[in-house]
């Protein structure tokens, strides 16, 4: 398994999967550049957490291709698409909760030839803006919002060529969130493209370059963040046509 | 010193027992740190121990050989085993691979290569204490450079949270299946020693009695060490002994004193342990 | 000739079941399992003999001893998991904890009874009138077993599907954050599932006492892995299920014996169930794994 850098950017084509006869995706195609940063964003139900999951490997789509570069991800169990360089954060954070703070961060390299110092573990937790003095603390221990950027950090260790972040900002304060913009935007100056899945709206238009809209499985809006907060079915999907 | 000497010439068969034990309670504890609650090692214990015997009473192989394929067959056999238990996690493990401990038991039962519910005899007592201690301190001094390698970074991470395991690149699947293999062939070690000092064997010696008392043992010990084997399966080993001599002493005629006194210490431990046993065990499904 | 073996099945089958469903109740409730549950299947046993040889009527005494299995096992709660619970410690520290529980019982039956195998006054299931249907026959004692573990279930499925108690069970069983947040009195349901969950395994264990007219400190050795194979059967946490399990290997079991096979009987029970664990963890009628975290 690659384990340089990949960084031709993750091709999602045509991509759809089911659940027992209930389609979660239909027919999603988008693209995530190196260094881009794309906002996925619907109502809820929408399939957004099911996009990250076939990208991440844990659902296999039924019909589509899923690649990074010339590496076609669709077909490979999960740690082989973890290990290709694609990273990811949960809806519901997923720490190594007994496990150190440092701990936590050093497994995201697990891919890596060789492990993480700890200079290395505490430059990553200054790039999601954790301040923690001891990062021996077990995590499980940390509050809620520091979880999410430990959660960033991990990811981030192990270099990877695409991010997939599942509502990094659920639950953290306005100023968390406000934080979190300028860590996203570096992981993306880096050159990791990034998949934002996110319900909080002002974070998705400060740092995306483009954004798509899911509705039912389905896309039904894309483009910048200012021309897709002002499309009639986006409107409509969120809010309900208008009397 | 004359003191340990005396001790040892009248409890050497203790010593041994505590060795075996403490061997057998170390490869419990490779499964329990990787979060599989996997219940076959009073079963693997028992192939390895009518397999070194047999290979001992019937082809005359030299201790260390028959020692060495024992521990081989056994960690083949729980390799085979990690695969259709794959996706068990939790009580159902434990249910499956104490089915399989059942079947096990039931095969040594029926075949006469293993002496049926009689089980062997005259085994050659050439595991002496020595020989029991070396394989101790080897499984022992191999588990703590394992713990220093890659691969007990992901049996941490496995034991904590699988999903996110995968998601740093760890096979889960590959992991839970070394962690059985490799427990499989220590308690083969433990198994084969357990035959080679003792006189008889029988299928009732590796049935779920086995396997509660190796998971006592393991858990009081504290799964993290070597030390805390040796702990745990010293209080199993000896605790009875303890009480008897009590018994003995105060002149209490009652059989049920050993058995009651184990109970309660077990409780006692369990309950007021310090968070770190059940801490480690503190795990998202 | 297979009738016969069907309705020895059956037979059997009715006291798994009535065993079974106590591990289930438990399990569906907490998670754990519960390694005292054959520690008391056992003394209730041992309860009833000697109630009976003080003269009590046996409907009496197995009355009594279900409800002093049922008192043990609110008391194993409060022993043995209920710290174990307000510490959050998993579900392997509960298991062994039981097993400590399981052990102090044993030990203080092997006081008050020693190692010997204790009679009822009655003789045994096998020595009663006989009666014939059939192609088939059983004794007056065999019935009488078998509906009792009948009406026991019966009783069960009463209490969860009509009454508020059985509601808070089912709750509890499904989510047990949910079923707190809807004002379900956690504790309180829990130790009344205990108390059902041990009084039918206590039952059990006097039905068994009586099926072969003894008593013995290791009789619920066999029933309590079996046990396991059934719940696994049927589906962990599904009273249903295990009412099935129970009833399916005592047929597997009676018909294995019946084709000759009665030294690999237990290798077949535990063959079937592990390829069924395989196939199907969820069991029978199990809806669900493991709940998780």
């Amino acid at each position: 398994m690659a384990q340089t850098r990949v960084n031709a950017g993750l091709d999602v084509a045509d991509v759809s999967v089911s659940y027992g006869g209930v389609a979660a995706l239909r027919g999603v195609t988008m693209r995530i550049g190196p260094g881009s940063i794309v906002g996925l964003i619907g109502p809820n139900g929408a399939g957004k957490t099911t996009l990250i999951n076939a990208v991440s490997g844990v659902v296999r789509p039924g019909t589509g291709t899923i690649s990074l570069g010339p590496l076609r991800l669709d077909r490979l169990p999960q740690h082989l698409v973890a290990r290709a360089g694609v990273a990811r954060t949960y809806q519901n954070i997923r720490l190594f909760g007994g496990l150190s703070v440092a701990d936590n961060v050093r497994a995201g390299a697990y891919r890596l030839r060789s492990p993480l110092s700890d200079e290395g573990v505490k430059e990553l937790l200054a790039r999601v803006a954790v301040h923690e003095f001891d990062v021996s603390r077990p995590a499980a221990s940390l509050p809620y919002g520091e979880q999410r950027r430990i959660e960033i950090a991990r990811a981030l260790a192990g270099t990877p060529s695409v991010m997939l972040l599942d509502e990094p900002a659920a639950g953290m304060n306005p100023r968390e969130s406000h934080e979190l913009r300028s860590v996203i935007r570096g992981i993306a100056q880096r050159g990791t493209g990034v998949l934002l899945v996110e319900h909080d709206m002002s974070l998705v238009s400060a740092v995306c370059d483009h954004v798509v809209v899911l509705n039912f499985g389905e896309t039904i809006a894309s483009g910048t963040p200012a021309q897709v907060a002002r499309d009639p079915a986006v409107v409509e999907a969120y809010l309900g046509t208008s009397a | 010193m004359n003191a340990l000497v005396d001790f040892y010439a009248k409890h050497s068969r203790l010593v041994d027992q505590i060795g075996v034990n403490a061997i057998m309670a170390l490869s419990l504890s490779v499964s329990l740190r990787a979060g599989q609650l996997a219940l076959a090692q009073a079963a693997f214990m028992g192939i390895a121990a009518y397999l070194s015997a047999i290979l001992s009473l019937n082809a005359h192989w030299p201790l260390l050989a028959s020692i060495a394929l024992a521990m081989l067959v056994s960690a083949l056999v729980a390799a085979l085993l990690a695969y259709p238990v794959r996706r068990l996690r939790g009580v159902f493990l434990a249910i499956a691979t104490i089915g399989f401990g059942e079947i096990v038991r039931v095969f040594a039962n029926n075949f006469s290569i293993t002496g049926g519910a009689e089980g062997l005899s005259g085994i050659p007592n050439d595991a002496t204490t020595p020989v029991i201690y070396v394989g101790l301190a080897l499984v022992a001094v191999a588990l703590f450079a394992l713990s220093r390698t890659k691969f007990a970074l992901a049996v941490s991470l496995v034991r904590e949270d699988e999903h996110a395991a995968r998601s740093v690149g760890v096979d889960v699947g590959a992991i839970r299946t070394l962690s059985l293999a490799l427990g499989g062939a220590i308690a083969g070690l433990g198994g084969a020693l357990y035959a080679h000092s003792n006189f008889f064997l029988t299928p009732a010696d590796f049935g779920f009695g086995r396997m509660e008392q190796i998971l006592v043992a393991c858990v009081i010990g504290g799964v993290t060490n070597a030390a805390g084997a040796v702990l745990g399966a010293g209080l199993i080993t000896l605790l009875p002994e303890i009480t008897r001599a009590v018994q003995a002493a105060t002149g209490a005629n009652v059989d049920f004193f050993r058995e009651l006194v184990t109970g309660v210490v077990l409780l006692g431990v369990i309950l007021f342990a310090p968070a770190g046993i059940s801490g480690l065990w503190r795990k998202r499904a | 000739m297979i009738a016969q073996q069907l309705l020895n099945g059956l037979f059997l089958g009715a006291v798994y079941a009535l065993f079974a469903v106590g591990y289930t109740l438990v399990f569906g409730v907490l998670d754990i399992l519960n390694l005292a549950h054959a520690a008391i299947f056992t003394a209730a046993a041992f309860a009833a003999f000697s109630l009976a040889s003080m003269g009590v009527p046996i409907p009496l005494a197995l009355l009594a001893a279900a409800v002093m299995a049922g008192i043990m096992g609110i008391l194993l709660d409060r022993v043995a998991f209920a710290p174990l619970r307000a510490r959050n410690a998993g579900t392997l520290v509960p298991l062994i904890s039981s097993i400590g529980v399981a052990i102090v019982i044993g030990a203080v039956l092997r006081g008050i009874y020693g190692v010997d195998e204790r009679h009822f006054a009655i003789g045994g299931a096998a020595a009663a009138p006989v009666i014939h249907l059939g192609t088939v026959r059983f004794t007056t004692v065999e019935l009488l077993i078998f509906l009792s573990a009948i009406a026991l279930m019966l009783v069960l499925g009463w209490i969860l599907r009509a009454t508020a108690l059985g509601r808070s069970i089912r709750a509890v069983a499904e989510d047990r954050v949910a079923a707190a947040l809807l004002g379900v009195d956690l504790e309180r349901t829990i130790g009344a599932t205990f108390f059902i969950a041990s009084s039918l395994g206590g039952a059990a264990g006097v039905l068994t006492g009586l099926e072969y007219n003894s008593a013995t400190i290791d009789m619920g050795g066999p029933i309590e892995l079996k046990g396991l194979a059934v719940i696994i059967l049927g589906g962990m946490g599904s009273v249903t299920g295990a009412v099935a399990g129970g009833f399916i290997l005592g047929a597997v079991e009676t018909l294995a014996i019946a084709f000759g096979l009665s030294a690999w009987r237990d290798a077949i029970l535990f063959g079937v169930m592990f390829l069924l664990l395989v196939a199907r963890p969820t069991g029978l009628f199990g809806k669900r794994t493991l709940r998780a975290a």
